[in-house]
């Protein structure tokens, strides 16, 4: 191919478009395929009070039974009856609630890891699960780091419960209940990328009420909702060993090696059949 | 002939056909023996669980939580099951692709012990699931998460049934003497076997890439990111293994079936499965090493995991790769079954380390199978047995397939 100045040229141009495309799409973790920007929820633990309001709105919003939380509780996990759960934790300053529930992670292990596309992130953000797919097999609960998904066990037609972010009031255009009812606005809905910027200017102008540092914003490779808090988070326990990259990732090198070898290895086998067959001839008397 | 005649003699051939079936299914042996007695009660009380599972949910038989949602059903009959069902596609590929003649023998029961072992290693899995009638979504493509490992696993689950099938299907037409059919089946062996094994190799993978998920469960003695290469390679020694073992079962309890100059053969074969098995089991033992210094393992010696680690290091993986060596230097076969017991132990140790032992070791509450839970995995496994026998008494598995099935 003959390559004049001009060519060469465009040439290099669209290979700088190319490569910039890419880098786009690199960073963009924070996007769904689509292009349209996640949204995602800011916690702010130095705001709530754990006064469970969130635990009654969840289970209003979402038809289910109602919380039955004794006075100062003792701590407690979620299970199947609940979404959401608010914990206090006796800490160095203090009393302080921490409300745990799905964290709708940008990249999810639990949608990775369904194989009938029943965890599903949607491009708004929130990851919800889909009871018309889902055949029960809990590999989601396997996968997920922050152990959310939780199984109807005593049902003979079980249900796997987690936060769903209220997708439903999301597609009437409300915000989550969670968020909507909290008397002290510890809970901020809003696009992720604004709520890191949120989150940054707080700590920034409150560093002595504030730990620096954003849970949420880098763990599990991002997640959309995320925490500020306080008190150091391994004192709430936060699990701080969560990995930075996202869970997906640690599957995508098998699964890329699936096609090749599906395709290359009967190749190479039929070549090793024919490889081997006429020598063996030689040895047939042998055979039993 | 006219048309009654026709009929006649259609309907004729129908009844015999009838006939024969219903006369297969008669007891060809005793029925009163001792193995009879002890394991029939099992079985239906296995089924009876089964029934009573899907009737009230896995709360009413199981101990599994929202901390162990993988209970004894699938770590033992799927996870450490399908590695020890290995020996169909390592024998096929020695036999039909490689062409050795050496373990022709064990082909056959090999393989019908494969296709036996998934067929109900995909029940239990199927007990274990909470929505099993949802199972189609994933061949019907509802939706087809192919982004998902056991996606993956799935569907070369499914298609290997279907290769094993295909592989053992000529054994079936020429118990029902269907010769033209046997001709055909016996034609399409090369695809299923090509295909078979690549199936395998992914799969067997596939079994230890679901756990590369679970980073921050299992116990860093035994999450590594070679996982699926390492269950690749225990599917290997694992399923020869356990092929020395089916063998030298079946062997002495069908004897009768089989030609002298099989039996002859049968010292031969067991120790030439145990120089695969001792390297097998050598290139295990070289990547665990690799890995323990790559992960800094030392830190966790001398502690109560560091010891139980190693303890099914070196009590049964290097110890029967010894073993093994030395029953190969010695052609000893008594020596290749007992090696072949260890590692298979040491196989089920590991698996169950990864799925429930050592997955998730903070939880509150550990994981104990249940009695109900316990015999349900047991019936499994004996059914299996009892529909293995029934098919090595009527089909040509050890003994020789009649004359007209020969040399096509």
């Amino acid at each position: 191919m003959y390559l004049n100045r001009r060519t060469f040229f465009k040439a290099m141009g669209a290979t700088a478009v190319a490569l910039s495309v890419g880098k786009v799409s690199a960073a963009s973790e924070a996007f769904s395929d689509n292009g349209t920007e996640l949204n995602g929820m800011l916690y702010d633990m130095s705001r709530c009070v754990g006064c469970f309001g969130c635990e009654y709105d969840c289970a209003e919003a979402h038809e289910a039974e109602m919380p039955d939380i004794p006075r100062n509780p003792p701590p407690r996990k979620l299970d199947e009856t609940c979404r959401t759960i608010v914990n206090k934790h006796e800490t160095s300053i203090g009393m302080v609630a921490f409300k745990d529930q799905c964290r709708h992670c940008s990249e999810p292990a639990c949608t990775a890891a369904c194989l009938t596309m029943a965890m599903y992130k949607t491009k708004e953000g929130p990851v919800i699960w889909r009871e018309d797919k889902c055949m029960g097999c809990r590999y989601c609960m396997i996968a997920c780091p922050f152990d959310i998904p939780k199984f109807e066990y005593k049902s003979t037609n079980p249900k796997v419960v987690k936060c769903d972010m209220c997708v439903k009031r999301l597609v009437e255009d409300e915000i989550p209940a969670c968020s909507y009812f909290c008397p002290e606005e510890a809970l901020t809905y809003g696009k992720r990328s604004d709520l890191i910027k949120e989150a940054r200017k707080r700590i920034i102008e409150n560093p002595d009420t504030y730990i620096d540092y954003v849970y949420g914003e880098h763990e599990a490779g991002g997640t959309s909702w995320m925490y500020i808090s306080p008190v150091p988070f391994e004192e709430l326990g936060f699990n701080m060993k969560i990995q930075k990259k996202s869970y997906p990732g640690l599957t995508k090198g098998f699964i890329s090696s699936i096609a090749p070898v599906d395709l290359l290895l009967p190749t190479f086998l039929l070549g090793v059949y024919q490889a081997t067959k006429s020598t063996s001839t030689i040895n047939e008397e042998d055979a039993i | 002939m006219n048309q009654t005649d026709t009929i006649q003699y259609l309907d004729n051939k129908e009844n015999k056909t009838w006939r024969f079936l219903i006369s297969e299914l008669k007891p060809k042996t005793k029925v009163f023996t001792a193995f009879n007695i002890i394991t029939l009660p099992i079985i239906l009380l296995g089924i009876a669980l089964i029934v009573y599972r899907f009737m009230h949910g896995l709360e009413a038989v199981t101990n599994l939580s929202q901390d162990v949602p993988w209970g004894i059903w699938k770590a033992f009959n799927v996870v450490v099951g399908v590695a020890m069902a290995g020996g169909a596609y390592v024998l096929v590929f020695m036999t039909h692709v490689l062409h050795i003649k050496r373990y022709e023998p064990v082909l056959k029961i090999a393989v019908l012990n494969g296709l036996l072992a998934y067929v109900f290693y995909s029940a239990a899995l199927v007990l274990e699931l909470g929505r099993p009638l949802d199972i189609f979504n994933v061949i019907i493509g509802n939706d087809y998460g192919v982004s998902s490992i056991l996606f993956l696993v799935a569907w070369h689950f499914m298609l290997y049934i279907l290769c094993l099938f295909l592989e053992f299907s000529p054994s079936i037409a020429a118990w029902l003497n269907a010769r033209k059919m046997h001709k055909f089946l016996t034609g399409i062996t090369l695809v299923a076997v090509v295909f078979g094994i690549t199936l395998s190799v992914l799969h067997q993978g596939g079994i230890g890439a679901l756990f590369l998920l679970a980073k921050d469960k299992i116990h860093p003695l035994w999450y590594n990111n070679y996982m699926p290469l390492m269950f690749v390679i225990q599917s290997v020694f694992g399923g020869l293994s356990l092929v020395v073992v089916v063998v030298a079962i079946s062997w002495k309890i069908f004897a009768f079936q089989l030609t002298e100059k099989m039996l002859k053969a049968k010292n031969d074969i067991l120790v030439g499965l145990a120089g695969i098995c001792s390297v097998g089991l050598f290139s295990y033992v070289f990547m665990h090493i690799i890995i323990f210094v790559h992960e800094k393992y030392f830190a966790y010696m001398g502690t109560g995991w560091g010891n139980w680690y190693l303890l099914e290091m070196i009590g049964l993986v290097i110890l029967p790769m010894f073993l093994f060596m030395y029953s190969y230097k010695t052609k000893n076969a008594a020596m290749v079954i007992v090696s072949s017991v260890i590692t298979l132990l040491g196989i089920l140790v590991n698996r169950l380390n990864v799925s429930l032992i050592a997955y998730n070791i903070d939880a509150p509450v550990r994981y104990v199978p249940t009695w109900q839970e316990l015999t349900v995995s047991l019936a499994i496994i004996l059914i299996q047995i009892w529909v293995f026998r029934w098919i090595i008494l009527r089909m040509p598995v050890l003994r020789n397939a009649p004359d007209w099935a020969k040399g096509h």
